[in-house]
């Protein structure tokens, strides 16, 4: 009777039970692990009820259909994830500094930690930022009211957050897999691994997977379907392009991964034989599938990173961007090349060297198109109207440490080079190489630059620039000496070592990694600070940074419906163009009402029911499983029957509130870049150099 | 049926039908009275299939080669040389490893 | 079709007003999901054929003892069959001769898919009895991960006639109904495409060794 309602849940899946059976260091810190989970959770709820938030946050947030709040939340989910992955990332360093044959971690352990983190910071730190910025900037660049399908939208997010509350349970029931973060078989087999741990990975990432696919399909139906008349594609922001490219990535690469996930799952569930040591299964297949998506992903990671560092270094130096058709041609190119390469990531299974080679060649190629880009970005630097602020500062460390990663990426596409230091932390100290300075530098760029969009104010800048320094100090010295450690023999994956010339150089790294950990805190407490001063901070004009695209043209933050009146685009660099032919800030002849999507619970009730529906089939409670599935479809179909979907807001509310921004356009005083971030810049740009700032075209 | 647009457009479907069902029956009749052997008989079938695909495509999906909206026949292609990439390379290395062991 | 199409699939026409200009957004979100679906049941042909040898077979039960050809002709004309009766709802639906007919003609296509269904069952049915079950083997895992799949997504299909009947009951022809009924059609022919792969592959190929 239990084993029906219960499954394989009992006492011991508990983590906090098993610290109290056996209390070692390695389960006292898996507890509090669990603890600070549970209590965050307990926190969260209790100033909610304290301040009487449910209503506003279920009202303006959880129902809203809303791109940019939708957006917003998705940044939100990610950077609490952000604090989790960082967390676990410094432990392990912690752990690998006091390694020399022992440490306070046990094995097992380690290899959580490893593989949490992995799956976390790529599944549920990337790819929810990526997600949140391209909600948030794509539709207004592109002059539009919001995503083709926005109850999709919802329904993406409410399915990420799925996964990653799936993960984060995993702390308190149970434990997470061991297998890393791409999780191969046999070893994650039910023969070796019966537990929950696999189960676990599996159903968080097919559940996020399946949001990340829709979330694809949205944008890249929005990108061809919603832009603003006179909005060709050619007179795209580079942004969107690359979220063009990242789309195509998410509907094309996550098919592979959700096809290796749920034939694991069927080899798990049902006995099947696909990965299996015995009976004709192939686990080398698992490898081929899961890279198909693997390599693909990390692309679908950077371009929009790359994206946005192409609207920050374009705008913080005053000038367009320098080749725009190069720039499209390389963003193409990449995404397609990239799912020509995926091989790279196995020269050693044993496949013939002809295949290696050509894997190998085509991996170099990608350096082509990004080098491209990265003398774009430099010839748009060149005699521009450069200001170091925040964004910036990322950019820079960008270009430097990015270019790093990318050749010692060139060196392991190389398959004689990657023999000798395949699964050695000279890949680990690789892929952070990128991943950091590349994706989490350019995401963090463009929260500093999008921001005052979002929220009506500035983010101080001195705690800001704190922070952008300690990342790049604290990552080089995290992770460059790593290439070291990896070239000597030293392996990726392992909780200790044996050999002592490591030590000191793994002393380093942990010097790195506090630094990491500070610039996190200069986050926090930048955000902290910011909104308390924020009347001192405060953009209501909408246009602190000079912006050149459409999101620049409207208030911050922006109304519901995004633009008063369709914009009419005539140019590249549109709202730049405007600002320099006095054709912004006009009134006008006419508002309309203007339809918008209702607010719906959809989202929401998914989200629960399929977290339920995650944990009952980890846990093997068929009753439950079956329950929340049916729940989810009904959830699907009943409200296709409702036909009151949208709702009209009244051309005289428009009006009113756009006049009224207006005017205090007209009125305030622009300010030029000597001002870009002090307390006088409201908003409103002056226009430094009119003459020099031609239209494109 | 009153209306002849409607009729001439049931006639394709028709015609569609009637075409989709012989690129059916003949690999059927192939295999069944052993007519064609080994990699004459594999080609044929994979000819057969890919023309009654493209039947489908044309009659029933209505993909065609009109010049007003190509964006469909874009994506289309575009997904199978995605598609191309991931199954042959799928096939290629895992041949090739499969002769290795 | 003369008239300007804005989609692909059938166009509905322009007299019918917010439902044809509607479409051309949902319908192409929808081919990219379909674009999408097909990659999925791509890889998992490629992963069959993978093991579509003896390596994968690992002493159990071949194709040639599980697969009964008539039966699968059968099912193949009948699921074509269906794409026909299908393509006559829409075009019912496209000529404006009224909801009945066009229910009647998804009434058939349910009859047939059912039936299409009810085959396929008995089919595998049988390939349990002779042992041709996935924890046998590598390649019967592959054979259970990629035919049923498609069964599965007949299923769903079936069910969504289901819910366009009762829609087009309770609802009556709205714009919203009509592009359901446009994408269920896509859908529809869709997993006909994808059954000529398998009895291609799948049945006729495994004939074939
Ligand atoms: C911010 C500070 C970070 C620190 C201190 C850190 C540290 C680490 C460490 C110590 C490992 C284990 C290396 C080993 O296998 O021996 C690791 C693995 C990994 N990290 Fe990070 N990391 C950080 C950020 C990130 C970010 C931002 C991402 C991606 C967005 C990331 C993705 C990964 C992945 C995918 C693995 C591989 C997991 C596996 O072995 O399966 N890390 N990291
Ligand atoms: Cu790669």
């Amino acid at each position: 009777m239990i084993h029906t309602i219960f499954g394989r849940l009992d006492l011991s899946s508990l983590s906090l039970w098993r610290a109290i059976q056996d209390p070692t260091v390695s389960e006292l810190v898996a507890a509090g692990a669990a603890t600070a989970v549970l209590l965050g959770a307990l926190v969260t709820v209790s100033l909610l009820t304290w301040f009487r938030l449910w209503g506003p946050l279920w009202r303006d947030w959880l129902t809203s259909v809303d791109h940019k709040r939708i957006g917003i939340m998705y940044c939100a989910l990610a950077l609490i994830m952000l604090a989790r992955g960082v967390i676990e990332g410094v432990l392990m360093r912690t752990q690998q500094a006091f390694g020399l044959h022992g440490g306070f971690l046990t094995p097992d352990h380690f290899s959580q930690l490893f593989s949490t983190h992995g799956t976390i910071m790529i599944f549920f730190v990337a790819m929810p930022f990526i997600a949140g910025v391209i909600n948030y900037v794509m539709p207004l660049q592109i002059g539009a009211r919001d995503m083709a399908f926005p109850v999709m939208n919802q329904i993406s997010l409410g399915l990420t957050a799925t996964g990653a509350a799936l993960v984060m349970i995993s702390l308190v029931l149970g434990k997470f897999a061991t297998g890393g973060w791409a999780n191969y078989p046999p070893y994650t087999g039910s023969d070796f691994q019966p537990g929950p741990g696999p189960d676990y990975w599996i159903w968080s990432i097919v559940l996020a997977g399946i949001g990340t696919t829709l979330s694809g399909i949205n944008f890249a139906v929005t990108l061809y379907k919603e832009r603003a008349p006179g909005m060709t594609f050619l007179r795209m922001p580079i942004f969107c392009w690359t979220v063009i490219c990242t789309s195509i990535i998410m509907i094309f690469a996550l098919p592979p991964l959700t096809v290796a996930a749920l034939m694991l799952a069927a080899d798990r569930y049902l006995d099947f034989h696909f990965f299996t040591n015995d009976l004709g299964g192939n686990m080398m297949n698992y490898v081929n599938l899961f890279w198909l998506f693997g390599h693909p992903e990390v692309y679908l990671l950077v371009i929009p990173a790359y994206g946005i560092f192409s609207e920050v270094i374009s705008t913080f130096s005053g000038k367009r961007i320098y080749g725009y058709m190069s720039m499209v041609y390389a963003t193409m190119s990449i995404a397609v090349l990239s799912f020509c390469v995926w091989l790279h990531h196995f020269f050693t299974m044993g496949q013939s060297a002809n295949i290696n080679a050509a894997f190998g060649i085509a991996s170099m190629a990608i350096a082509v198109p990004t080098g491209i880009k990265v003398y774009n970005w430099m010839a748009t630097i060149f005699r521009g109207r450069v200001r170091m602020t925040v964004p910036m500062i990322y950019a820079t460390g960008f270009f430097y440490l990015f270019v790093i990663g990318g050749l010692s990426g060139v060196m392991l596409a190389n398959p004689v080079i990657s023999y000798q230091v395949h699964n050695t932390l000279f890949l680990v100290a690789h892929f952070h190489n990128v991943i950091i300075p590349g994706v989490l530098f350019g995401l963090l760029a463009g929260y500093h630059y999008w921001f005052p969009k979002a929220f009506g104010f500035r983010l101080n800048e001195g705690w800001g620039r704190a922070a952008a320094y300690l990342w790049i100090a604290g990552f080089s010295f995290t992770f460059l000496p790593l290439y070291w450690l990896g070239l000597h023999g030293m392996p990726r994956r392992s909780a200790t070592f044996s050999d002592p010339a490591f030590q000191p150089t793994l002393w380093l790294a942990l010097f790195g990694a506090v630094l990491i950990l500070a610039a996190l805190t200069c986050l926090a407490v930048q955000l902290w600070v910011s909104i308390r001063d924020r009347d001192s901070l405060t953009v209501p004009l909408g246009d602190p940074w000079d912006g050149r695209s459409l999101e620049w043209s409207i208030p911050s933050p922006p109304p519901e419906y995004n633009f008063a009146m369709q914009p009419q685009v005539a140019a590249r660099d549109d709202f730049a163009e405007a600002k320099t032919k006095s054709r912004a800030y006009t009134e006008p002849e006419e508002y309309e009402d203007i339809e918008m999507p209702n607010n719906t619970a959809i989202g929401m009730i998914i989200c629960v029911c399929a977290t339920l529906f995650g944990l009952a089939l980890v846990f093997w409670m068929w009753w439950l499983a079956a329950l929340s599935f049916l729940a989810i479809v009904l959830s699907i179909t009943l409200p296709t029957f409702l036909t009151e979907t949208t709702h009209v807001i009244p051309a005289a509310k428009i009006a009113a509130e756009h006049r009224a921004w207006l005017d205090k356009v007209k009125d305030a005083s622009a300010v030029d870049r000597l001002e870009e971030t002090q307390e006088s810049n409201l908003g409103r740009a002056l226009l430094e150099r009119p003459t020099r700032i031609e239209a494109a075209e | 049926m009153k209306d002849p647009d409607h009729r001439s457009e049931a006639r394709l479907y028709l015609a569609g039908f009637g075409l989709a069902l012989t690129l059916t029956l003949i690999p059927f009749a192939l295999v069944h009275w052993a007519l064609l052997q080994g990699r004459t008989l594999a080609i044929t079938i994979a000819v057969l299939a890919i023309a009654q695909i493209v039947v489908h495509l044309r009659f029933f999906l209505h993909i065609d080669l009109s010049r007003q909206k190509r964006e469909d026949l874009q994506l289309i292609l575009f997904t199978v040389m995605l598609l191309a990439i991931m199954a042959l390379g799928t096939l290629w290395i895992m041949g090739n490893l499969a002769t290795r062991m | 079709m003369s008239e300007h199409n804005l989609h692909p699939g059938l166009n509905l026409g322009a007299r019918h007003g917010a439902a044809h200009e509607g479409a051309e957004t949902i319908l192409f979100g929808f081919w990219i999901f379909l674009m999408s679906d097909l990659v999925i049941f791509g890889l998992v042909f490629a992963s069959y054929l993978t093991v579509a040898n003896p390596t994968g077979a690992a002493g159990g039960p071949g194709p040639a003892e599980a697969f009964d050809l008539r039966s699968v002709f059968a099912q193949t004309v009948i699921l074509l069959s269906s794409s026909l009766t299908f393509g006559f709802a829409t075009l019912a639906m496209r000529h404006e001769t009224g909801r009945r007919s066009i229910a009647s003609w998804l009434i058939v296509t349910l009859f047939l898919g059912i039936g299409f269904l009810a085959m396929e069952l008995r089919d595998f049915a049988h390939m349990i009895d002779v042992g041709a079950v996935p924890s046998r083997s590598g390649f019967w895992s592959a054979f259970w991960g990629l035919v049923p799949l498609h069964g599965v997504h007949v299923t769903v299909g079936c069910l969504w006639i289901v819910v366009m009947l009762i829609q087009l009951a309770t609802l009556g022809l709205i714009p919203v109904v009509k592009m359901r009924v446009l994408r269920l059609g896509l859908y529809w022919h869709f997993l006909d495409l994808i059954w000529v792969g398998i009895f291609s592959i799948v049945y006729l190929g495994g004939q074939m060794r």
